[in-house]
């Protein structure tokens, strides 16, 4: 009866003390707060890594939502390549990160780098959700069937169906050179990113 | 002992309780009236902007240290499209007052990037070209105190006649034209 009751309280007092801590900070945009599916905190990272720094990146061909196909092989000995996974559509962190990479385009150029967004989203979902970030000037891609297979590949699909929120800087040999599995509750701050362009 | 585990959890709670009500009070979205929090930045880099807020040294200021009679806050991201979309009538309100004789040097700009580094402020202000003086707030620490408000968020604060600023407007989310958002400023501040 006494271990009852102590177990009873403590997770009552945990229920209040997650309550107290648990901050929404993250989708900021009051445009978007209609729209975003808020998904509480998540467990920060849900994956197994399968992928490396100093390995080959695996080669990937998705359909991109403004149509067609593209493949990351296109880049080889052209472009350094930086891929961006993002859990999912509609999504607090998700509906910013993308909007921010979408003003720094200098910041690629001058780092010789393009940048690929890729969720397991479909494509008409996809399209909403880009449409209205504006014209984005990197291609959005849709890992959506084989569900996702590519971030399965590159060890970054959550056991939920979603993938981590990654990065991936390739370099024009195809060579794996950074790879940031983060937080899926948090923004990668643009520096980190900028600092390994920096290195290529 | 099972009398003194209870008291002791029941204590435990109401505690928690009062944390909780403190920080829900602490996350109070700024209205107008309200005093402007204590805010403080770091002193801008550039002679452009240091001329701007007024101030020539040191490493860190308080807002209410800047040399205006009524200022606005822009509370923005640089990862926000909102944000993004609503630059050019935040960049036209800024020509706007500073091409009025009456107002330019009396009403002052400033924007505070919310989660941003230097270097995503930086990004945002090239992008948009932004004249006015922005700043990181990296750690949400700003965002916090005025109540974590959602981006963009526009705070009008007044001088009072004690040199502190009291807030008398705020705007969540922008304004469709920069002439009737000015207007406004100018009318409920009283300049």
């Amino acid at each position: 009866m006494l271990r009852r009751t102590i177990i009873f309280h403590g997770l009552v007092m945990g229920a209040i003390i997650v309550s107290c801590f648990v901050a929404a900070a993250y989708g900021l945009a009051d445009v978007l707060k209609e729209n975003i599916y808020e998904v509480g905190k998540l467990k920060p990272i849900d994956s197994v890594p399968k992928l490396k720094v100093g390995d080959k990146a695996p080669d990937f061909t998705l359909p991109v939502v403004s149509g067609g196909k593209a493949s990351l092989s296109r880049y080889r000995g052209k472009k350094n390549v930086v891929i961006s996974f993002v859990p999912a559509a509609w999504t607090p962190v998700c509906s910013e990160q993308w909007p921010g990479y979408n003003i720094a385009k200098g910041i690629f150029d001058a780092y010789d780098a393009q940048l690929i967004g890729i969720t397991v989203d479909n494509i008409p979902t996809l399209f909403a959700w880009t449409h209205q970030m504006g014209k984005l000037w990197f291609p959005a891609l849709s890992d959506f069937w084989p569900h996702g297979a590519v971030a399965d590949k590159y060890g970054v699909l959550r056991s939920d169906g979603v993938s981590e929120r990654a990065l991936f800087v390739i370099d024009k040999k195809g060579i794996i050179r950074y790879i940031d599995i983060h937080d899926i509750n948090k923004r990668p701050p643009l520096d980190d990113l900028v600092k390994e362009l920096k290195k290529l | 002992m099972m009398k003194k585990t209870m008291i002791f959890i029941a204590v435990l709670a109401v505690g928690l309780c009062v944390l909780h009500s403190e920080s829900l009070a602490a996350q109070k979205q700024l209205a107008g009236g309200d005093a402007l929090p204590a805010i403080k930045l770091p002193v801008p880099q550039t002679p452009a902007a240091k001329s701007y807020v007024g101030l020539t040294s040191g490493e860190t200021f308080a807002v209410s240290q800047i040399k205006a009679e009524v200022l606005i806050i822009e509370i923005f991201n640089m990862y926000c499209s909102n944000c993004q979309r609503e630059a050019p009538r935040v960049n036209e309100l800024n020509r706007l007052i500073n091409k009025d004789q009456n107002l330019k040097g009396r009403i002052k700009m400033i924007g505070i990037g919310a989660g941003n580094t230097p270097l995503e402020v930086e990004v945002f202000r090239k992008n948009y070209e932004v004249l006015f003086p922005l700043f990181p707030d990296e750690d949400y620490a700003i965002h916090k105190s005025v109540g974590e408000v959602r981006t963009p968020f526009f705070i009008c604060a007044k001088r009072n006649a004690d040199g502190s600023l009291k807030v008398f407007n705020t705007n969540k989310g922008g304004f469709p034209d920069a002439a009737q958002f000015l207007k406004e400023i100018v009318t409920s501040s009283g300049l």
